[in-house]
């Protein structure tokens, strides 16, 4: 937790100030604009991955049943994958924390005196703040996915796990190459923009030290990481360098090498509709005796971070079999209106309202499962069925109780309970379990209509007041016998 | 730090409650399912698709045969003003690369550490073979070793990749499982997976700024394949 | 998604549940459902303690008070008839949810899950159940359909309601951008997160109107007041009717007896 308290970035901001922030995005025509049309592009691409329904459905049924199945075997699994990579020549490290993780990093680091490191993209080093840790003790920790390169250079966040600088439009982009990247001059082609990034990341690759990783899917029979990506950098951080760290959550972790291509083709066609990424890097061993090129040493680091709480539960155990394909946010309405950033948490989004509480604790987290209408959009394009509503709905009660008898509690459980609110609901469950009672309410709320407070909290905000009919229809009902 | 760490995350994860574990994923049943509910495709038809899906991530796919490959990337190399290609001499295909005449040839035979700027900064081209395509995605599937490091692959803006037609699987799965990556039963299991294996579609690309497609982010510019067809099929 | 009923039996009887928000502020449409089905000769029984489904405490993660207003529900159904539901997100509260609030209890999860077998929405038990086919006889009318979320990914409504449409010749419906898009009603959370929930409200209340359709329809009410009252906010004439009202009109059959 102290990790995120003592390292806030630059215009990252807490999770309990989300509603203040999420007024603020929503009045941002230009991010309104730019996120709804990112989005429709994205939604449309999937779509366009996908045409039998039925097809969908079978792919679909076995990424769950492979997700299921790793997870119910994980600690086993995790083993598997110790030995296999150890004998293999990687080193593994775990980590219950953030801290922790990135100390390893910084030992690693430091061990071979690096003064550069360059990254590849990985959420899981944005969730430990690892690039602060590395600046901390003087090393330079430089993104090289573009997207994150441009984020990290105008000191921001990611605001989308897989399109970073989403939320950016080339204009801002241009203006900030010509401002911060020494010799740029301004130009609105994305082409000669890519061009400038490719200029001065290839020279950093050549020098880094350390190259930065995080990893898809883990196998653990064979030993071997697999890495997704579009433009090369990860490839470079993970040969250039003569030592090489990738980070993963425990989760990403798979039995069988059969069993990725079901998961990979799913997570490419969902997050960009893709049917394949240009790159699928599998690594297996440091270089070998003979070998020219490829890190000396090979590095893992298996982080926990919360999610052992999420996996100590069967029903919110369903969380962990996310691959981060980023599909819940493209299809989800709130995060279309608000953007990626106002979340306050590295991720966003459904996903992010399902896996932050976990991660950050329910007392800073506790409104983002309530910033849903339940539409269930996530859930139906997720590619491996996780039941976001229904784990949605699991922390909304979470948050408002405390543990149920023989339930550990969650970090901050409990941190939304209201005695105002344990009220109004009992109040509620009074009156909707005594029909009699109900019906009086009824009759009255129908004559009486004409005091209906003109104010309704926050449904007249941008709606004419709510007011009850004339009569109700168990009114009209009984007139309509005596007639 | 880290064993206390290991230890506590096991001990979490073992003491968690366990339903009934699912059964095994059926993987080579669903593929097998797939496999028979589409038609039955020829060589022709999968060249044909192999070629259609490549040219979809802008690879360039050059139809070759056996004999004329070399004397064909000599010809690319001219037309696209390579002035160095990057190849591995201890290959099967370095005879014929050397005899075909083409204009600087450098042969990949030092660690990286004792080259970087020159593989960086002065070299056009990379030549590379493969173990295989997939047709369902337009992938190249590269296994690179000794003989042909890693960055051949990665760094020239360039990079040529000879591919052999009868090396086509459907799919991914089709591919692990056919060149028997995780071991069989032979081997007892043991995996048969390289230092670094790699699907290669297209050149390398970005859509990071406003979801315009853009290519050569990091990686080659250009992707082409050497696609070896037997003489009627050019 | 093709129910029928348990028995495959065309009903002679059907319990009506209203739901909270069609008995105290769209009871015409409750009116309009009933009428529907008692012209296909089916009787319907509407049972005097019937409240709310319990979708409010349940989605706000008061299990415990969504679980004891449910019990009352589900003792109002004793014969096996089916359950009609004139909104899809009370209907999918009853049939995909209640089985889950009782997972605990295996006595109540059998009768949750015998219940959940009978619930039907309106839509779709007039299409499926009863087959109904219909004369339009209306003037030539153009329309919009909005679906509500659970309606549509939990009950399939879009599509039953989409074909009840077809059969009238009369009617042209048109597509509005972003059909499958929530509304932003979601029950508190249009409470709880005004600002997010009617910047929603509005680019639904926009997608609907620039169909150029004469009125929208949904068989939900929920989000026919989100949208209705963002609307009047507005000043603006543009309204939704419920389906089932809509239906009456164009079969004549306005408070008409069975
Ligand atoms: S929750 Fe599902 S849709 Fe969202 S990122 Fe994870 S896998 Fe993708």
């Amino acid at each position: 937790m102290s990790a995120h308290e003592n390292s806030q970035p630059l215009k990252f901001i807490p999770a309990s100030e989300f509603k203040q922030r999420t007024s603020e995005a929503v009045s941002d025509e230009l991010l309104r604009k730019s996120f709804r049309g990112a989005m429709d592009f994205l939604m449309a691409k999937r779509a366009t991955q996908f045409p039998d329904p039925v097809a969908l459905e079978a792919q679909r049924g076995l990424a769950e049943h492979i997700r299921k199945y790793s997870l119910a075997h994980l600690p086993d699994l995790l083993e598997q994958l110790e030995r296999n990579l150890t004998a293999n020549g990687i080193q593994v490290h775990w980590a219950e924390n953030a801290e922790q993780a990135n100390a390893i990093i910084v030992g690693i680091a430091q061990k071979h005196s690096a003064k550069l490191m360059v990254k590849g993209k990985s959420m899981v080093s944005e969730e430990t703040e690892l690039n602060h840790a590395m600046e901390a003790v003087g090393i330079e920790a430089l993104e090289s996915d573009m997207g994150e390169y441009i984020v990290q250079l105008d000191g921001e966040k990611p605001s989308h796990i897989i399109m970073p600088a989403i939320h950016k439009t080339k204009q801002q982009i241009a203006k900030l190459f010509a401002e911060k990247v020494p010799g740029a001059s301004y130009t609105e082609s994305v082409d000669e923009l890519i061009g400038i990034g490719r200029a001065v990341l290839r020279e950093k690759f050549m020098t880094a030290e350390i190259g930065l990783s995080g990893v898809n899917f883990a196998v653990a029979e064979t030993g071997t990481l697999c890495l997704v990506e579009n433009e090369g950098n990860g490839r470079m951080c993970t040969t250039v360098p003569k030592v090489h760290v990738a980070i993963t959550g425990i989760e990403k972790i798979v039995e069988k090498l059969e069993h990725v291509p079901p998961l990979f083709g799913l997570l490419t066609r969902s997050a960009t509709g893709q049917a394949v990424t240009t790159y699928f890097n599998m690594i297996s061993r440091p270089r070998q005796p003979g070998e020219k090129d490829g890190p000396q040493e090979v590095h893992l680091v298996l982080l926990d971070n919360g999610r052992t709480q999420a996996y100590n539960d069967e029903q919110m155990r369903s969380t962990l079999q996310c691959i981060r394909c980023g599909a819940c946010m493209n299809h989800c309405p709130v995060y279309t209106r608000v953007g990626g950033h106002a979340y306050g948490t590295t991720y966003p989004g459904p996903i992010g309202e399902i896996i932050s509480p976990h991660m950050m604790g329910l007392a800073a987290t506790h409104a983002l499962p309530t910033a849903s209408s339940l539409c269930g959009a996530c859930s139906e394009v997720c590619p491996v069925k996780i039941p976001i509503p229904d784990l949605l709905i699991r922390l909304r009660g979470e948050a408002s109780h405390d543990a149920r008898p023989g339930h550990a509690p969650l970090v901050g459980q409990g941190a939304a309970k209201s005695a105002l609110m344990d009220i109004v609901w009992a109040g509620w469950a009074a009156l909707y379990t005594r029909p009699a009672l109900y019906r009086a309410f009824g009759w009255l709320a129908t004559r009486f209509r004409f005091l209906t407070p003109p104010m309704q909290s926050g449904w007249t905000y941008s709606r004419t007041p709510l007011k009850p009919a004339a009569r109700s229809l168990r009114d009209l009902l009984a007139e309509r016998k005596r007639k | 730090m880290t064993s206390t760490a290991r230890n506590n995350i096991l001990q979490r994860l073992r003491s968690a409650p366990q339903g009934k574990p699912p059964l095994a994923p059926d993987v080579h049943g669903f593929y097998a399912t797939a496999r028979n509910a589409a038609p039955a495709e020829d060589r022709a038809a999968r060249i044909e698709r192999f070629c259609e899906k490549m040219a979809f991530w802008r690879g360039e796919v050059v139809r070759v045969t056996h004999s004329n490959w070399a004397e064909s990337l000599r010809a690319l190399c001219v037309a696209k003003n390579v002035n160095s290609l990057l190849y591995g001499a201890q290959t099967a295909q370095a005879a014929a690369l050397e005899a075909a005449g083409i204009n600087g040839l450098k042969p990949y035979d030092r660690p990286v550490d004792d080259w970087k700027p020159e593989l960086f900064r002065d070299t056009d081209a990379g030549f590379t073979s493969t173990r295989g395509g997939i047709t369902e995605t337009g992938t190249l599937i590269l296994w690179p070793d000794e003989k042909e490091p890693r960055l051949m692959s990665l760094v020239p803006p360039i990079h040529f990749a000879l591919l052999d037609a009868s090396q086509l699987y459907d799919n991914f799965f089709d591919a692990m499982t056919g060149q028997g990556w995780s071991g069989d039963e032979a081997s007892a299991g043991i995996s048969k997976m390289p230092t670094n294996a790699l699907l290669i579609s297209g050149p390398s690309k970005t859509a990071d700024i406003q979801v315009t497609l853009a290519y050569g982010a990091h990686g080659p510019k250009e992707l082409v394949i050497l696609l070896v067809v037997n003489e009627e099929e050019l | 998604m093709q129910r029928d009923t348990p028995s495959g039996q065309r009903p002679k009887d059907v319990y009506f549940f209203a739901t909270c928000l069609v008995d105290l502020f769209c009871p015409e449409a409750g009116m309009d459902a009933i009428t529907l089905i008692e012209r296909e000769g089916v009787t319907v029984h509407f049972p005097e303690n019937q409240t709310c489904c319990g979708q409010p405490a349940y989605t706000s993660g008061y299990a415990d008070e969504a679980r004891a207003v449910a019990l009352a529900q589900m003792r109002l159904f004793e014969n096996d008839w089916p359950v009609v539901v004139p909104s899809g997100s009370c209907a999918g509260m009853m049939r995909h949810h209640y089985p889950k609030l009782f997972a605990e209890d295996p006595i109540l999860k059998a009768k949750a899950e015998a219940l959940a077998e009978r619930v039907f929405e309106l839509s779709e038990f007039l299409l499926n159940v009863l087959k109904v086919q219909w004369k339009d006889s209306g003037k030539p009318a153009t329309v919009t359909l909005h679906t509500s979320c659970a309606a549509r990914r939990e009950m399939g409504t879009h599509v039953h309601a989409r074909a009840l449409l077809a059969q009238l010749p009369g009617v042209n419906v048109v597509t509005q951008s972003h059909e499958a898009e929530c509304c932003g009603f979601g029950g508190t959370f249009s409470l709880k997160h005004p600002s997010i929930s009617s910047a929603m409200a509005g680019d639904k209340a926009d997608a609907l109107k620039e169909t150029g359709a004469e009125a929208f329809i949904s068989a939900d009410c929920g989000c026919m007041l989100n949208i209705n009252h963002t609307l009047q906010k507005r000043g603006d004439a543009f309204q939704g009717k419920h389906l089932a009202t809509f239906l009456c009109e164009r079969l004549a059959a306005k408070g008409e007896k069975a």
